[in-house]
């Protein structure tokens, strides 16, 4: 095989790869603010879920979790699921990484100081308003070094969706490598993965230059 | 006409009494000043006022209308809708400024009138220029709550709070985050507004700048009010613990 053949088919690997950080950020960002409210409610019912959830997701493995996510169905329920295998995935990735969301924005939040919210209570601010115009903005700055940290090792998570083999650039990788004798193939992989994050990191660092305005 | 009436305050903190029976009252135009040793109960007097603390006990009322009412020894607020109307007729002044840090200082001053009194932009802007320029503020329009010092801070904070054009002010010690030079340009703000008759409650460790500024001054120790009265009263009172808090500043 040569090289431009290879890495034609990991670069679409590449994209399943992409697709998959992708739809993970998407929904797991706004699913750990939901889960960090719920984590920080009133409500100790609502409060001891959530501290479960959150516990489970980051004391399990993802890779069982995957695995969990895509069999469940079957063994509970005896339902077979055809081409399940991607959104289980997806389901998979979103819950695990909005637990680690969550307690980011929730690090974020409490170090508000209360005094922030009691200006804006006393300035006639409702509740809302405080957390969307007051709150959120000085989280997502404190948040943005550990963010990046997680949406990094999110980058190189999805390398785990070889469990069920749905085709992101891993899984293709390491098939390449078994049917060529081959380490090129994991190593251009390994380039792929690197200048990503490399990306990732450096969009992080402007946008937090960005929001250095002001401490 | 009275702005503010406070009758009978009781306030706990879980087991530990921290107000046991507090009275007091504003008239329009009045200056009172609240002083006494630290942990007296000062600070909770002006949160509970301005209600971010809850009254155990007592009532509260502005302008004639009840905030929270004494019923069987428990205070009983009003309604959200009627809080939420009195909660325009006082503004706050923090310790510690409290202004928010991703705003401008313009931003500060006209965000509120803007979205919570819902006024039109051109009067909200007005309002924001005339005081700025009062204030002394006027080149620092654009300038970010971390580039200034603490005492121009504090003079945003008044700025933001009087944007609001509230009926009476209370100072939660304005000026003890600030070094004795500072302290001198924010006193000398409070001063501008005493003059103006604007209604003000202000804690303060400032025996002097209570001295010339108050209608009236109470001093409060362990929850109660020990002594109250017009500054010249209250510095020449035959009170012996008031006598020795206030000669202590003197020395």
């Amino acid at each position: 095989m040569d090289l431009q053949a290879m890495l034609k088919m990991l670069g679409e690997g590449f994209l399943k790869t992409l697709e998959i950080f992708g739809l993970t950020l998407i929904f797991s960002l706004p699913l750990g603010l939901l889960v960090s409210f719920g984590r920080m409610s009133k409500n100790c019912i609502i409060r001891w879920i959530m501290k479960i959830y959150i516990s489970i997701m980051r004391g399990t493995p993802l890779m069982l979790q995957l695995i969990v996510v895509y069999f469940g169905p079957h063994y509970l329920f005896h339902m077979s699921l055809r081409g399940y295998d991607f959104a289980a995935v997806i389901i998979a990735f979103v819950l695990n990484y909005s637990a680690y969301f969550a307690e980011i924005y929730r690090s974020g939040i409490e170090s508000i100081p209360k005094g922030q919210h009691e200006a804006a209570k006393v300035l006639g601010y409702s509740r809302s308003q405080t957390f969307v115009k007051i709150v959120l903005p000085q989280v997502v700055k404190r948040i943005l070094p550990p963010a990046t940290n997680e949406i990094i090792t999110l980058v190189k998570d999805t390398s785990l969706a070889q469990v069920l083999t749905i085709g992101e650039m891993f899984t293709i990788a390491k098939r390449i490598t078994a049917s060529q004798s081959s380490l090129v193939p994991l190593f251009v992989a390994g380039i792929f993965y690197y200048v990503f994050n490399y990306l990732v990191a450096f969009v992080m660092e402007r946008i937090e230059k960005k929001l250095s305005y002001y401490r | 006409m009275k702005i503010l009436e406070i009758n009978h305050l009781k306030k706990n903190f879980d087991t530990l009494e921290v107000i046991t029976d507090i009275s007091l009252s504003v008239e329009e135009g009045e200056v009172l000043s609240i002083i006494g040793p630290s942990g007296s109960g000062k600070s909770t007097v002006l949160r509970c006022a301005t209600m971010l603390e809850t009254m155990d006990g007592g009532d509260l009322i502005y302008s004639g209308e009840y905030a929270a009412k004494n019923v069987n020894g428990r205070s009983v607020y009003a309604p959200n809708k009627q809080l939420k109307e009195i909660h325009k007729q006082f503004g706050l002044v923090f310790q510690n400024f409290n202004l928010f840090p991703h705003y401008s200082v313009w931003k500060n001053i006209v965000d509120a009138p803007l979205h919570v009194q819902r006024i039109s932009r051109q009067e909200a802007e007005e309002r924001a220029d005339t005081l700025l320029k009062k204030l002394g503020l006027a080149d620092k329009k654009d300038a970010y709550p971390c580039q200034l010092s603490g005492g121009q801070q504090q003079r945003v904070s008044i700025a933001r709070a009087l944007a609001l054009q509230p009926k009476i002010l209370f100072f939660d010690e304005p000026t003890s985050a600030l070094d004795p030079e500072l302290t001198g340009e924010v006193l000398k703000v409070i001063k501008e507004l005493a003059a103006e008759k604007m209604t003000m409650i202000i804690v303060t460790h400032e025996m002097q700048f209570a001295r010339e500024i108050s209608d009236r001054i109470i001093f409060m120790e362990g929850g109660v009010i020990v002594d109250q009265g017009t500054p010249e009263e209250l510095f020449h009172t035959s009170n012996a613990r008031v006598q020795d808090f206030i000669g202590k500043f003197k020395a």
